[in-house]
């Protein structure tokens, strides 16, 4: 702001013809910004035709069919059952995140107690290390760990000899929290990071003064540190409910088998559900319905990130995007 | 003495419970650091133990009789040099244009363009709206974007997150270093090139390591848009690790299901844990090394995030 301020003092003459060579070098990439963020949209229209590879291929072949697909979602005896299954398990795990939200807060906390830097040191480095790798990976670990052949099994043949493997992974047994914990394992310690830094920015001086007072450590928590930490919470905590419902798609992917991903199955999330539509395992692929569903999962997102921006607005006196 | 006796007593107190509050958060981050980095190790210790003793799930702690043979193996397995050859293309261009994309627009946008606010919104505002993943890959399969190299790249060039972040970054730099040379007479792309991108490095950097992090880590792209359509020239190492993983899982349920199998087809079937674990390995060792050394800049990009665009 302040830049262009002074360039429009210093160059008047320039200025009209400056300010369209800066779009003209622009130009290009909003170009592309449109093609790949913006154009996706139009592909909404694919809801409300009857567009059916192989047999139909294209959308001016295809019939109109209106809300077809909306009105099935809700009424559809079978369509309904699944996408309100589907809607369960999104709300059920990105509700068991949200509550269990405050997990990095205290993680941070309780590394900032600790007194050995080094120690201190490896332990970040170490818990953040799983945020860098892929989920493809996670479920490879998941794997040699808990398939039929997996280290779980040896732990217990080393046991019991007569031992009879079990495959952990095919079966829809807690996927709920087997979701999450995986999620833990992944996040906790890099979503940590940013209380960490929000707690070496709190005041030392409050410390001080508060010790000479006679606060023990647990009183300096719980009167310092945790409110200190409060703002960055409430921040981290609005956007994870305006994201509630883009749970991402890869984890449950890798992690759906033939009993967890049924059509009562407790991994399928409307992100997945809406994949399966599109590229089934078996049977035919229904394009204008995963659209229909991916239209009513936006514009839910959308709304959510309005109200929680509200409520951060009216909460923050400050706005959230 | 009663008041000091019990201000004593109270502090002896607290002291207990403090100095036992600590060796539980000693004890409590043990545990949770062993937790996140025992399975890599453990793979690791496989890999290079005797094959016949990982099969009987003989290995725990250390590796025994080691050898490094299914290194050497695992390229032996055809698809193996397309698909990291595949991941090193699109993480090395990927990595260098959108970097390249994100600072070079960060930099015009604190230029005096032609409708300047409105484009910044037009491409900040993207981040809180998608057209979702099916409409998006029918869009992508109708420009021709499917079935190719480029949906790695192309879709990847405007990431708003960057745009903000250099943004942010280059107005912090002293309009004064830019002005000099500008009565040099230098052009916008000269000074870009010359001036602003070299004091840029900083965030270069930053940019940089998180885009080749997610460029190596993705996979559910290479298996929409070009699998799915049954192009499978364009595999990535994840990819590849997905396909063995997932396709044992499915055999060895499919063996359960049915126990008349022979036992030496199971043998058989059971092999590939190996392999699966050395393509893993393979896939995690370049994050491995990358990240201790760049830690830093990957924790600056989080603190980069709390910057509003």
């Amino acid at each position: 702001m302040d830049a262009s301020k002074q360039i429009k003092r210093l160059k008047p003459r320039y200025q009209s013809k400056e300010k369209w060579v800066i779009f003209g070098l622009a130009a290009p990439f909003l170009i592309i910004a449109f093609l790949f963020l913006y154009l996706p949209l139009y592909g909404w229209i694919y809801a409300f035709f009857g567009y059916n590879p192989p047999k139909i291929m294209t959308l001016a072949q295809a019939p109109y069919i209106g809300f077809k697909h909306f009105i099935n979602l809700f009424t559809h005896p079978a369509y309904s059952k699944q996408f309100y299954n589907a809607l369960k398990n999104t709300c059920v795990m990105g509700g068991l995140t949200i509550i269990t939200s405050w997990l990095p807060m205290t993680f941070a906390i309780l590394i900032n107690e600790l007194k050995a830097k080094k120690f201190k040191k490896v332990v970040q480095t170490v818990t953040t290390l799983p945020n860098f790798v892929s989920w493809t990976l996670v479920f490879a670990i998941a794997y040699v760990i808990f398939s039929g052949n997996g280290l779980m099994n040896d732990l217990q043949k080393l046991m019991n000899p007569s031992h009879a493997p079990i495959n952990y992974l095919m079966n829809d047994n807690n996927t709920w929290l087997k979701m999450w914990l995986w999620q833990q394992w992944k996040w906790l310690g890099w979503n940590a990071i940013i209380y960490i830094a929000a707690i070496s920015g709190i005041d030392q001086e409050l410390y001080e003064a508060a010790r000479v007072d006679g606060a023990g450590r647990f009183r300096l928590i719980w009167h310092i540190t945790v409110p200190g930490l409060m703002m960055t919470y409430l921040v981290v905590l609005m956007l994870n409910a305006a994201n509630f419902l883009s749970t991402g798609l890869e984890q449950y992917l890798l992690f759906s088998n033939p009993f967890n991903s049924s059509s009562t199955g407790k991994i399928v999330t409307l992100d997945l559900f809406t994949y399966y539509k599109a590229f089934p395992l078996s049977g035919m692929a229904d394009f204008p319905f995963a659209t229909a569903v991916g239209i009513l999962k936006s514009i839910v997102g959308v709304a959510l990130l309005f109200i929680i921006n509200g409520i951060s607005n009216l909460t923050r006196k400050e706005s959230l995007v | 003495m009663t008041h000091d006796g019990k201000v004593i007593t109270h502090k002896r107190k607290e002291s207990m419970r403090s100095r036992l509050f600590t060796v539980m958060t000693y004890v409590l981050f043990i545990l949770f650091a062993l937790v996140c980095i025992y399975p890599f190790w453990y793979i690791f210790i496989c890999t290079i133990s005797s094959n016949a003793l990982v099969n009987k799930g003989e290995i725990f702690l250390w590796p025994r009789e080691i050898h490094f043979t299914n290194y050497s193996l695992i390229f032996n397995i055809e698809a193996m040099i397309p698909a990291a050859l595949m991941s090193l293309y699109r993480t090395v261009l990927g990595t260098v244009c959108t970097t390249l994309v994100s600072v070079y627009m960060g930099y015009l946008f604190t230029k005096p363009m032609w409708g300047r606010k409105f484009w910044y919104r037009f491409i900040v505002i993207t981040q809180y709206f998608s057209a979702g993943l099916i409409p998006t890959f029918l869009i992508y399969h109708n420009i021709g974007l499917t079935r190719s190299f480029w949906v790695y790249i192309l879709p990847w060039l405007i990431i708003p997150f960057y745009i903000i972040v250099s943004k942010t970054y280059i107005e912090s730099i002293p309009p004064s270093l830019e002005e000099s040379a500008k009565v040099d007479g230098a052009g916008l792309l000269t000074s870009f090139f010359r001036i602003i991108f070299p004091l840029s490095m900083p965030i270069v950097a930053t940019v940089a390591i998180w885009i080749a992090v997610a460029q190596w880590n993705s996979f559910y792209d290479t298996l929409m848009y070009n699998v799915n359509l049954g192009s499978n020239q364009y595999n990535t190492l994840q990819y590849v690790l997905y396909k063995y993983v997932s396709k044992t899982n499915t055999l060895l349920s499919e063996i359960r299901a049915n126990a008349s199998v022979n036992p030496d087809d199971i043998q058989k079937l059971m092999n590939p844990t190996t392999v699966q674990m050395t393509v893993a390995m393979i896939v995690t060792i370049p994050v491995l090394f990358v990240y201790p050394i760049f830690q830093k800049h990957f924790t600056k990009g989080i603190m980069l995030g709390a910057v509003k665009g």
